[in-house]
């Protein structure tokens, strides 16, 4: 059976026959495997707007654990207890605001006619209330993205980070408990105007007593991962001012 | 070794010593550079190295008298990226959050030029089963490169492995930052990956000296 594979047909034959083979296989993984993709992207971000809030698996003062999968919709419908819409002036309540894809609402927003639908999830733990903002940015390399959970005067009750592609061992670092947990009891306002959080590298309290000054301590080797994360929250976190101004 | 006849065995232990990729070949470098900060990163590229390396090498091997030679490479790339492409859906479906920490790594795969290599000098001429055997002994022959790096890379770095602190923290000074040992900021960047990887080849020729070139 000796086949001229030389010949200019066979060779176009051979593509075509290669290019519908292979085109199926990845046709029928991708959308056999959708549904599954679909669903632990949801489950995560339950689970990270419920670390933000405290509820989580951690294990020792290192440890970053989300809720398991089997009950973090459980643990989701039990905790928050409110999920708001907010555009404009206007408050609305959605138990899908948490699907709300916050890149397209700021791509849309660019648009003067459009106002931007901004997601909150309220959210009761221990007898206190809790609003969680999701965030997102520009890190080194790719997209950078988070939760931040305030209480009513916006002060940081905790955080969790997010990143695409970040270098590991530097700007990835941003997930780590040691620098997500310096964020907590820091407040966004300053004397009663939003000021917003720096991630500072000339900053006198490396261990983050002061928690007054509006900074935290910066990762060495990251700093714009870090700068990145200073002007997320700073970009992100002030559309919702309006919102706990009209709460107190 | 029962199961393998003495020739195919050396398929797979050559590649692990003394035809060894990275540290005789040169090749894939990058990668290893790229991604060997820490070790966890380094053992899933291992892993999904090998099986890209020893599926993909047994289908071009099928396909060898098949493949017109105009378009062999083309051939070649698109088996490799249908199969990173697989590797990273049943990541994303079944080990989520495995897949989220290294999605962009295991897309790095399909510039691996080890797995081009391969394909190219060995499975285009060989047998199904040797072309097997050759591609999971490269690939254990890159990864295990790859460990040791992420290893050394991950320990003075960070003083972490897999990410659980092994030598004491240095931010309240206890374990070894107590008497004064200070984490090697260097060492999680690409350059000192170079550095460790030369330090394996002078180890490795200074072991066996068939390995140095003479000119």
């Amino acid at each position: 059976m000796a086949i001229n594979t030389d010949k200019n047909s066979y060779t176009i034959i051979f593509a075509v026959i290669m290019v519908i083979v292979v085109g199926s296989i990845l046709a029928g993984f991708a959308s056999g495997l959708k549904p599954k993709i679909k669903e632990n992207e949801r489950f995560e971000k339950q689970q990270n707007i419920l670390y933000a809030m405290g509820v989580n698996e951690n294990e020792g003062p290192n440890d970053a654990t989300f809720v398991s999968t089997d009950k973090v919709e459980a643990e989701f419908n039990k905790y928050i207890t409110k999920q708001l819409v907010i555009q404009g002036d206007e408050v609305t309540e959605n138990d899908e605001a948490y699907l709300i894809d916050i890149k397209k609402e700021e791509t849309k927003a660019k648009d003067p006619d459009y106002t931007r639908r901004l997601p909150l999830f309220v959210g009761e733990i221990e007898g206190k209330e809790v609003y969680v903002i999701p965030v997102r940015g520009k890190g080194l390399w790719d997209a950078i993205w988070g939760f931040v959970a305030v209480d009513k005067s916006m002060t940081i009750q905790g955080v969790y980070y997010d990143h695409k592609g970040e270098t590991p061992g530097l700007g990835a670092e941003i997930k780590q408990r040691y620098f997500m947990d310096d964020f907590t009891g820091e407040s966004f306002l300053n004397g009663g105007a939003f000021e917003g959080i720096e991630v500072s590298k000339g900053n006198n309290d490396p261990t983050n007593i002061d928690k007054d000054d509006n900074e935290v301590d910066a990762l060495a080797g990251a700093t714009i991962t870090g700068d990145g994360v200073a002007a997320m929250l700073r970009k992100d976190v002030r559309l919702y001012v309006p919102y706990f101004k009209s709460l107190n | 070794m029962g199961l393998l006849s003495k020739k195919d065995s050396k398929l797979i232990m050559d590649p692990l010593a003394d035809n060894n990729p990275i540290t005789i070949q040169v090749l894939g470098i990058c990668s290893a550079l790229a991604i060997t900060a820490q070790l966890k990163p380094s053992i899933v590229m291992a892993v999904s190295v090998l099986f890209v390396m020893g599926v993909g090498n047994v289908v071009i091997s099928l396909l060898r008298n098949l493949i017109p030679s105009k378009i062999r490479i083309i051939v070649q790339l698109i088996v490799v990226a249908t199969l990173v492409i697989i590797v990273d859906q049943v990541l994303k479906a079944f080990a989520y959050s495995l897949s989220k920490e290294l999605s962009v790594f295991i897309g790095l795969i399909i510039t691996n030029c080890i797995i081009m290599g391969r394909f190219e000098a060995f499975a285009l001429g060989n047998k199904p089963w040797r072309s097997f055997l050759d591609g999971i002994g490269n690939a254990a022959g890159y990864g295990v490169i790859l460990i040791i790096v992420g290893f050394f890379r991950e320990l003075l770095g960070s003083g972490t492995l897999f990410g659980f602190p092994v030598l004491g923290n240095p931010v309240t000074k206890t374990g070894l930052y107590a008497i004064g040992y200070e984490n090697n900021g260097f060492m999680v960047l690409p350059p000192m990956a170079l550095i460790v990887v030369g330090i394996i080849i002078w180890v490795q020729r200074s072991k066996n000296k068939d390995l140095i070139e003479e000119n």
